[in-house]
């Protein structure tokens, strides 16, 4: 693809992940500069496009013979100029190189589909990778800067920086660049250099840090928490995991010896199937008083949070402590 | 029929208000009307009629002879049509300070029949601080022929500049005999029944109307008033728990699902939505705004709902305690008598006023922004044997 000239050809780049669609538009203005050093190129919003506008970036310069236009968030752009745009975009001029990024989602969608229609047009969609693909994005971002990286180390990174993208970018090439010596030589970055660089926890939810509690784990669920706060979570999301945590454990604890089936529990449990056996392994350390005392605490910390005490991160410590010690 | 007739067992409280219209009258004909005054504090527990009452005077006010004639002006005043009687209430959590604001401007007009300007703002406890704030200056010194009405359960209930502004008058709560003798002349229900429901509803009018008059609502006390006894283990605590909640919710989804598909159809027409094409500037904006007040009102109601319930195990348990205390008491759920006497029995007052303070403290807790799942849990667990 690279070795095809850009100019008039249109590029299209669609897809919500900002840092990716940036990235692609970036790459293509290098493009263009690659294929026509002398070439000037234009960047516009598309909310500032008159009627008229483009045919004035795209036409000849006295100055040099081929151009570059770039138009950011097409789905801003003005009724009165999509016919310009797709006209543009039906016979592009040969010596105009143009990108065109769209924010993703449903708006000037019919323009969209429009554009897509004409031959001249290449898109690139710019999806984000899943959650679960973060690691495997990761890795390929080292590798992509020249390093390699221990699919352990990328696991705790992601943990670490959390699941945006552009941070996720700069952490890796931060970390390529400390893992290059002097004289140029690559280690593969592992996990202690990583704990080095990125400690502590991006993202904690609310039911880790209720899953630890009702497991008795009290140091691991006190530090989650700090994390939690540490990080802006809202208190109410941590009461309400642990009130959803307790609630589908007694539930679960009624249930359990009416002979139900795995279907028919989880519904009675109001849980997924897969948490049954959790819930099972759980369940071990509870008895009925333990269980209504911890309900009780998290039903006291859910006032303490909502304004009811004067410093509702101590009445979540005060919870998860409580909570903890209501295991037989 | 006079304004004053539905009004159940608040004969002082009529008396005084009735000087007051005659003194009303009298000033607006040039005396000295003393006995008047231009702000109105009703207060008294939920159902006694505070609205009805303030409503009734208004009534009072539009007519030339305190209310004594079934007139037009006074019927309009009492349903809420008479153009000089504006009615403020609210379905959402409060009242919020720009719909006060707007109040206020409309308590400066002159009134159009040229007797009383009458705004009652019949959740007074409703009102937000700022609210309550932008309604000091008119309620001090309103125009000569505006008079403000509010109704709130208890004085604490409104700021105390508010309170300090206003007249109080306290209404009690109806006598039991009271409600079923009005409930037996107005709606024609038999004697006995008329009486177990206005017993059962412990002066709350509406609510003795709707358990003497619907067959479902009593169907749904009952089982209300079943829970108590079911509450042995902990399935059962989370189950009862679950199916108020349920019940709440389902109750509260139906009413707003009816009221907010004709909301959403009167903002369409009103901002001439078609089915396709573009919508108006400006209507989005809209309908986030109704969509927002719907998901408040829903609160609202569920937390309604909830209470409602609480309110009948409050009354178990009132039963239970009054038991245990003199076995031979009227019981305020006669139906419920099997239940109440087993757990006299086998409970102690002290249990029994754990169990009445834990109710009452998942009451306050709802009013404080509480879960309600999480609070009912919470309580059933502590009502447990």
């Amino acid at each position: 693809m690279a070795s095809r000239s850009v100019f008039g050809r249109v590029l299209l780049v669609t897809g919500g992940q900002e840092f990716l669609s940036e990235r692609a538009v970036r790459a293509a203005v290098d493009g263009i500069a690659a294929q026509a050093p002398e070439a000037d190129v234009a960047e516009v919003v598309a909310s500032s496009m008159t009627p008229g506008e483009l045919t004035a970036i795209t036409s000849p310069s006295l100055f040099s013979d081929t151009s570059g236009v770039v138009v950011r968030e097409l789905e801003d752009l003005p009724a009165a100029s999509h016919d310009e745009l797709l006209q543009f975009a039906a016979s592009p001029s040969p010596d105009v190189a143009c990108v065109l990024a769209h924010g993703g989602g449903n708006k000037a969608k019919g323009l969209l589909d429009k554009l897509r229609a004409c031959a001249a047009v290449t898109e690139v969609k710019t999806g984000g990778p899943k959650p679960w693909e973060l690691t495997g994005w990761v890795s390929a971002e080292v590798r992509q800067a020249g390093g390699s990286i221990t699919d352990e180390a990328a696991g705790h990174l992601v943990a670490a920086v959390g699941q945006d993208l552009r941070a996720l970018a700069a952490a890796a090439d931060q970390l390529v660049a400390a893992a290059t010596t002097a004289e140029g030589k690559r280690g593969r970055l592992d996990i202690e250099l990583v704990r080095q660089y990125f400690g502590g926890r991006a993202e904690v939810r609310g039911f880790d840090i209720a899953d630890l509690a009702v497991e008795g784990k009290r140091a691991e669920a006190l530090e989650q928490l700090r994390w939690a706060i540490a990080n802006g979570v809202a208190s109410v999301l941590v009461t309400s995991a642990f009130a959803s945590g307790l609630r589908s454990l007694a539930r679960y604890g009624a249930a359990r010896d009416r002979g139900l089936g795995d279907a028919d529990l989880a519904r009675e449990v109001g849980a997924p199937p897969f948490r049954l056996k959790v819930l099972g392994r759980q369940l071990r350390g509870w008895d009925a008083d333990g269980l209504a005392d911890a309900i009780g605490a998290v039903a006291r910390a859910d006032l303490a949070v909502k304004g009811g005490a004067g410093d509702p991160d101590h009445a979540l410590e005060q919870m998860v402590l409580t909570v903890v010690g209501c295991r037989t | 029929m006079s304004v004053w007739d539905d009004l159940v067992g608040q004969e002082p409280v009529v008396e005084t208000l009735r000087h007051a219209a005659r003194a009303a009258q009298e000033r607006r004909e040039g005396g000295p009307g003393r006995g008047m005054t231009h702000a109105w504090l009703f207060l008294g527990p939920p159902g006694s009629g505070r609205s009805n009452v303030a409503r009734a005077f208004a009534a009072a006010l539009q007519s030339d002879d305190v209310g004594q004639a079934d007139t037009p002006e006074s019927r309009t005043a009492l349903n809420g049509s008479h153009p000089d009687v504006t009615l403020v209430r609210t379905e959402k959590l409060a009242i919020g300070v720009d719909e006060v604001r707007e109040h206020v401007r409309g308590a400066a007009m002159h009134p159009t029949a040229g007797r009383w300007q009458v705004i009652v703002v019949e959740d007074a406890d409703r009102l937000t601080d700022q609210a309550a704030d932008a309604l000091l200056k008119s309620l001090e010194e309103p125009p000569p022929r505006t008079v403000w009405m509010l109704c709130a359960p208890t004085a604490e209930d409104v700021i105390i500049t508010i309170r300090s502004r206003c007249r109080q008058v306290v209404l009690r709560t109806p006598p039991a005999d009271a409600v079923a003798a009005m409930l037996t002349r107005r709606d024609g229900v038999p004697e006995a029944l008329a009486l177990s429901a206005a017993r059962a509803a412990q002066g709350h009018v509406g609510r003795a109307r709707a358990l003497a008059t619907d067959e479902g609502v009593r169907a749904r006390r009952s089982t209300i008033l079943h829970i108590p006894a079911s509450l042995t283990s902990l399935g059962a605590c989370m189950h009862a728990a679950q199916r108020v909640h349920e019940a709440a919710e389902e109750n509260a989804g139906e009413v707003a699902a009816r009221v907010e598909e004709v909301e959403r159809r009167d903002l369409r027409t009103s901002w001439g939505v078609e089915e396709r094409g573009k919508r108006p500037v400006g209507y989005q904006g809209a309908l986030s705004q109704l969509e927002k007040d719907n998901k408040r009102r829903r609160t609202r109601m569920v937390r309604d709902s909830i209470d409602g319930v609480l309110l009948d195990l409050l009354s178990f348990y009132r039963d239970v305690l009054a038991t245990q205390q003199s076995p031979r008491t009227t019981l305020v759920n006669a139906e419920a008598a099997a239940d109440i006497h087993a757990m006299a029995r086998q409970a102690t007052p002290e249990e029994t006023l754990r169990g009445l303070e834990a109710i009452l403290a998942c009451r306050e807790a709802l009013t404080a922004n509480a879960a309600p799942l999480l609070a009912l849990e919470s309580l059933m667990l502590t009502l447990r044997r």
